[in-house]
C-alpha cells in the first residue's frame, strides 16, 4: 500500500466526528416508531397508537416542540422551510392516491395534471405561487425514485406541522403567501387516527435536525422562488439532452456522468499556425480516418456539456460523414483526389481550398477473406451497460457483416489474458454469439499480455493472401504489464510489418485513454473508433465495414505546395497529430494513415490570397524580398503519395489547383466547410470572427443535401445543443 | 437477531438499531463527509429499515447487507440534489468542518476532503469500506455487489487518483 493510501485510511479513521448521542436518539426512536407502524401493517390489527405520555416525560409536549423549533429557525429558514413543507405535502398527497389504488410500488406517471388534483381538494386555497407545479413534478419525481421515506409517516407528519403553523398567529406579512397555502394541504392530508402515532415518531427531533430533513426540498424550492429561474433553465436542458440521447439509442445517466471526475485523457495538439507562403510554400501532412473524435464530442454535448477543446479534433470531425467524392473506376488508381476552391465563409477576404479524396470501394463479392481476433477487455471497470454490453451487442452487429470464408477468435484480458472462442469460421454464428454472452466484467487490465495472445492467434489464423486484423475493444488504458506506450508501439509496429493489423474500438466514458488509443491504431495500420451507442456501432461496424477491414491504400501522405504569386499566406484545419515535415513525404519509410474500402478523406486550407486584408504577417523590413513570379493561373499544387497494399514503394498522384474554380461548391463542400467550422468553434478558435454556432447551422442545412441515414440532421442538432451547453 | 427482527421483535430490532447505528453513520459519513447529512440519512434509513428487513437473507453477512442500505441511500440522495447543491458530490463543503476543527487540523482535514473530493462517488464508497472498515476486498464487494476483482481495480484507481493528487500539488508548490 502506498504512503498517500496510508495517509487516507489513517484520516478516515481519524477525522470522523463521533455520532452525536441525541442524533443517534433521535434516529433510534424514529426507527423503532416506524418498525410498530410497520408490524401493525404486517400482523393488520388495530392497536391502539403508542399513548402519548411516553413521549411527554421528559416535559415537552407535542406543541411545544414545534413552538421551540420555530423559535430557533430564523426568518428565512422559516420561509424555506415551510415552501418546503408545501412541496413535500404535495408530493405524499399524490402518492397516497396511488397507494390507495392498489398495493403496487408507486409508478407515478409525472406528466399527470398534478395541480389539478391539487384543486379538486381545495377549490378556494389556491394561492398556488406560478413556479409551484414545477417545484411539485421535481419532488414527484425524487419521491419516486428514493424509497427511502415512507410516504404516509411523511405526509402525517407535514400534515401536523401545517396546522401548527396556521395556528401560530405570529407568521410575519411576508409570509402569508405560504401561510394560505400551507393548511390547505394540512386538509389535504389523511386526517386517520394514524396520524397521531406517526407524528410522535418525530416531535422528539431536535429543531436543527428537522430543519435539516427537509433541507433537499428547501433548496429545491428555493430554486424554484427565487427571481431567477436560471437554476431550473439548466436542469431542463440536461433533461432534453437526456431524453435525445435515449433517442439515439441508449439510456444515458446523465447525472452520474457528469459529476464525475474526468480522467479521459487526449493528446490535445495546439491549432496549426498560419503560415507565410513565401516562406514555407509547402505543407505535408498524413491523412486520418480516424472518427474517435466526433462520438466524444456527441457524448459530452448530448449530456449538455461542450466537450473538452483538446479532445475535438477537427478532421476527425469533418471525416465522420460520408461524402460522395468522385470515384474512381478500378482498384488499379485506389483513389481520385478532387479540389474545390470557394470563399471561406467567416471570413469574406480568404478562401477556402477544399481537398476530397474517396477511396475506390471493394465489391463485396471480391473482397478477400479477413481473419478477427477480438480482443476484448473484460477488467472490472468495463462493467458499466455502456461497456461490456454495448460492446457485445456492437460485436453481434459486426458478425452480420461477415460471410462464410471469414473467420473469428475471441481473446479477453482482465487479471489475466485468455482465450475465450477459438478460431472459428463466421458462418458458425451460434458458438460465437454463445461465447460472447459468456463474457463478464471482473479484474485488474493485463492489457499486453492480452496483446499478445491476440496476435499470436491473429498470425496463426492467416494464410497467404489473407488479411488478420486484431480488434481492440476498451475503456481504458493497460494498467498491468509492461505497458509503456513506447514499448507497446514498437510492438505494434513489428506486428504490422508481419501483416496483422489493429484496430481500436473504444468504449465507456470517465477513464478513456484517447491519447493511447490513437497511437495503437495509427501505428497498427487501423481505425481508431469511439462507440457511444449502439447507432454508432452500426455506423462503424456495418454500414462503414468496408473501410474499417479492407485497406485499399496505405501509408497516404497530402503535399500540398502553394504558389507565393498567389497566395500569400494560408493554414491547414486539423490533421495537427498528422503533421509531417516536407521531406518525409518522398521517404517510403514513414509510416502515414490508410485509407479503407470505400471511405473519404477531406482536407481543407484556408488561404489568404495576395493582395487581401486579410494578411496577418507583415512583410519583412530588413531582407530583401525577391521578386514574385508571374502567376500562372495555378494556385497550389497537389502531390499523394501512397502505397498499395503490401508494396513497399509508393505511388505518386499530381494534380494541379486552378486560382478560378471550375465550378461552385457540392453540398458535400459546403457540408463539410460547417462541420470544420463547428470543430474551429469548439476547440475556441480566434480565426473565425464572429461566425458563430448560429452560422454553422445554417451553412449545415444548405449542406445538408441528401442525408440518408441521418447522420447530417443528427448533426444539425448537436450544433443547436451546442449553443445551450456550458 | 435480524431474522427475529424482521419477525416482529421490536426488543430485537431496537438492539439491532443500537449495535449497528455507529456503523451506519459511519459509513454515510465517509460517502457524504457532512456530519449533519450522515445522521439524517442514517435516521431516514433507521425508519425505512422495518419494511427493508423483509429483504434481508438470512444466508448473508448483515453488517455488509446494511453497508449496501446505506451507500445507496447515499447514491440516492446525492442523485435527488443533483444539480441544486455545490456540495451535490459529497465533501464540498470543507469550510463546515474546518469552521469547527482546531487549526493543527485543518491541513489534514482540508487534505483528506480534496482527496475524498476527488474520488468519484463509486471509487468513494469503496474506500469507506476498505480503508475505512477495514474489510476486505471480497467483503467489500459482497456489500457493494460487485466482484472481488472490481474492488481490487477500484482500489488500484484509488491510488492512481492520489498519485495523480500529489504530483499536482507539487507541480503547484
Amino acid at each position: 500500500m502506498s504512503k498517500d493510501m496510508d495517509k487516507l485510511a489513517a484520516l478516515l479513521h481519524e477525522e470522523v466526528p463521533p455520532p452525536r448521542a441525541e442524533a443517534k436518539m433521535a434516529a433510534l426512536e424514529a426507527g423503532m416508531a416506524a418498525f410498530e407502524k410497520n408490524a401493525e401493517n404486517l400482523q393488520g390489527s388495530a392497536e391502539p397508537a403508542r399513548p402519548i405520555h411516553n413521549r411527554s416525560q421528559n416535559g415537552r409536549g407535542l406543541l411545544e416542540g414545534f413552538r421551540s423549533m420555530f423559535e430557533k429557525l430564523s426568518p428565512r429558514g422559516l420561509m424555506l422551510g415551510s415552501a418546503s413543507f408545501a412541496t413535500i405535502a404535495l408530493a405524499i398527497f399524490v402518492t397516497q392516491n396511488v397507494d390507495l389504488t392498489g398495493p403496487a410500488p408507486f409508478v407515478i406517471d409525472t406528466n399527470e395534471p398534478i395541480q389539478s388534483d391539487f384543486r379538486s381538494n381545495d377549490s378556494d386555497q389556491i394561492a398556488t405561487p406560478r413556479p409551484a407545479p414545477e417545484a411539485v413534478q421535481v419532488e414527484l419525481a425524487e419521491t419516486t425514485a428514493a424509497t427511502l421515506a415512507r410516504p404516509e409517516a411523511r405526509g402525517g407528519d407535514v400534515g401536523q406541522i401545517g396546522k401548527t403553523l396556521a395556528d401560530d398567529a405570529n407568521l410575519s406579512a411576508g409570509n402569508e403567501a405560504e401561510a394560505g397555502y400551507i393548511p390547505s394541504i394540512a386538509s389535504a392530508a389523511p386526517a386517520s387516527d394514524e396520524e397521531f402515532s406517526v407524528a410522535q415518531g418525530t416531535t422528539q427531533l431536535p429543531a436543527a435536525s428537522m430543519e435539516r430533513d427537509l433541507a433537499p426540498a428547501a433548496e429545491m424550492a428555493d430554486a424554484v422562488l427565487a427571481p431567477s429561474p436560471a437554476p431550473v433553465m439548466t436542469g431542463g436542458i440536461r433533461r432534453e439532452a437526456a431524453s435525445i440521447n435515449s433517442l439515439v439509442g441508449r439510456i444515458n445517466d446523465g447525472a452520474s456522468i457528469n459529476q464525475r471526475i474526468n480522467r479521459d485523457r487526449f493528446t490535445g495538439e495546439t491549432v496549426s499556425p498560419v503560415k507565410v507562403a513565401k516562406d514555407e510554400p509547402v505543407s505535408t501532412f498524413s491523412i486520418d480516418v480516424d472518427t474517435a473524435s466526433y462520438s466524444v464530442m456527441r457524448r459530452s454535448l448530448l449530456n449538455g456539456y461542450l466537450p473538452a477543446p483538446e479532445s475535438v479534433r477537427s478532421e476527425e470531425l469533418i471525416n465522420y460523414f460520408d461524402y460522395n467524392y468522385t470515384s474512381p473506376q478500378t482498384g488499379a488508381q485506389p483513389f481520385a483526389p478532387q479540389a474545390t476552391l470557394m470563399p471561406t465563409p467567416w471570413n469574406a477576404n480568404t478562401r477556402l481550398l477544399h481537398i476530397g479524396i474517396q477511396g475506390y470501394e471493394i465489391p463485396l463479392a471480391d473482397r478477400p477473406p479477413v481473419n478477427l481476433v477480438f480482443l476484448i477487455d473484460t477488467s472490472g471497470s468495463m462493467g458499466a451497460s455502456d461497456k461490456l454490453p454495448l460492446l457485445i451487442q456492437s460485436f453481434r452487429l459486426l458478425l452480420g457483416t461477415l460471410n462464410d470464408n471469414d473467420s473469428v477468435a475471441i481473446v479477453t484480458y482482465a487479471g489475466a489474458a485468455g482465450m475465450a472462442l477459438k478460431p472459428t469460421p463466421a458462418s458458425d454464428s451460434y458458438t460465437i454469439l454463445q461465447s460472447l454472452t459468456r463474457l463478464s466484467a471482473g479484474g485488474s487490465t493485463a492489457g499486453q499480455a492480452g496483446l499478445e495472445q491476440a496476435y499470436a492467434l491473429a498470425e496463426s489464423m492467416r494464410e497467404d493472401g489473407e488479411t488478420s486484423r486484431v480488434i481492440l475493444a476498451t475503456d481504458g488504458d493497460f494498467n498491468v504489464g509492461m505497458s509503456s506506450t513506447e514499448a507497446m508501439q514498437a510492438y505494434i509496429e513489428e506486428k504490422r510489418e508481419s501483416g496483422v493489423y489493429l484496430s481500436i474500438l473504444g468504449f465507456g466514458q470517465g477513464n478513456y485513454n484517447d491519447a493511447l488509443m490513437q497511437t495503437l491504431a495509427q501505428h497498427g495500420n487501423g481505425t481508431a473508433a469511439y462507440i457511444d451507442t449502439l447507432a454508432e456501432a452500426q455506423k462503424v461496424l456495418v454500414d462503414q465495414i468496408g473501410g474499417a477491414l479492407f485497406t485499399i491504400a496505405q501509408d497516404v501522405k497530402i503535399q500540398v505546395e502553394f504558389n507565393p504569386a498567389a497566395v500569400a499566406e494560408y493554414r491547414l484545419i486539423g490533421y495537427e497529430t498528422r503533421a509531417l515535415a516536407r521531406e518525409d513525404f518522398n521517404n517510403d519509410a514513414v509510416d502515414a494513415g490508410d485509407i479503407g474500402a470505400g471511405t473519404q478523406v477531406t482536407a481543407l486550407y484556408e488561404i489568404t490570397p495576395v493582395g487581401s486584408p486579410a494578411i496577418s504577417v507583415d512583410p519583412l523590413r530588413y531582407s530583401v524580398a525577391a521578386p514574385l513570379p508571374e502567376s500562372n493561373g495555378e494556385l497550389a499544387f497537389l502531390k499523394l503519395r501512397y502505397k498499395l497494399p503490401g508494396e513497399s514503394t509508393s505511388n505518386l498522384i499530381t494534380t494541379p489547383v486552378q486560382e478560378t474554380p471550375a465550378q461552385g461548391p457540392s453540398d458535400d463542400v459546403l457540408f463539410s466547410t460547417a462541420v470544420a467550422g463547428f470543430a474551429q468553434l469548439l476547440r475556441g478558435d480566434i480565426r473565425l470572427g464572429d461566425w458563430d454556432f448560429d452560422d454553422v447551422l445554417r451553412l449545415a442545412q444548405q449542406g445538408k443535401g441528401d442525408d440518408p441515414f441521418g447522420y447530417r440532421a443528427e448533426f444539425i442538432r448537436l450544433v443547436r445543443l451546442a449553443k445551450t451547453a456550458q | 437477531m435480524a431474522a427475529e427482527a424482521a419477525a416482529g421483535s421490536a426488543e430485537a430490532f431496537r438492539a439491532l438499531l443500537g449495535r449497528h447505528y455507529d456503523l451506519m453513520y459511519r459509513v454515510a459519513f465517509r460517502t457524504l463527509g457532512q456530519q449533519a447529512d450522515a445522521e439524517d440519512l442514517v435516521q431516514e434509513i433507521c425508519t425505512a429499515l422495518p419494511k427493508k428487513l423483509a429483504s434481508f437473507k438470512a444466508n448473508a453477512k448483515f453488517e455488509s447487507w446494511l453497508c449496501r442500505v446505506v451507500i445507496n441511500a447515499g447514491r440516492d440522495l446525492m442523485r435527488k440534489r443533483g444539480a441544486h447543491t455545490r456540495a451535490a458530490n459529497g465533501w464540498g463543503d470543507v469550510e463546515i468542518m474546518q469552521r469547527a476543527a482546531a487549526s493543527e487540523k485543518k491541513e489534514n482535514l482540508s487534505w483528506l476532503s480534496r482527496a475524498m473530493q476527488r474520488l468519484s462517488p463509486d471509487l468513494r464508497e469503496t474506500v469507506a469500506l476498505v480503508l475505512g472498515e477495514e474489510m476486505t476486498h471480497a467483503q467489500a464487494g459482497k456489500a457493494l455487489g460487485l466482484s472481488e476483482g472490481s474492488v481490487s481495480w477500484r482500489m488500484s484507481e484509488v491510488k492512481k487518483e492520489l498519485r495523480l493528487m500529489a504530483q499536482a500539488e507539487e507541480m503547484l508548490e
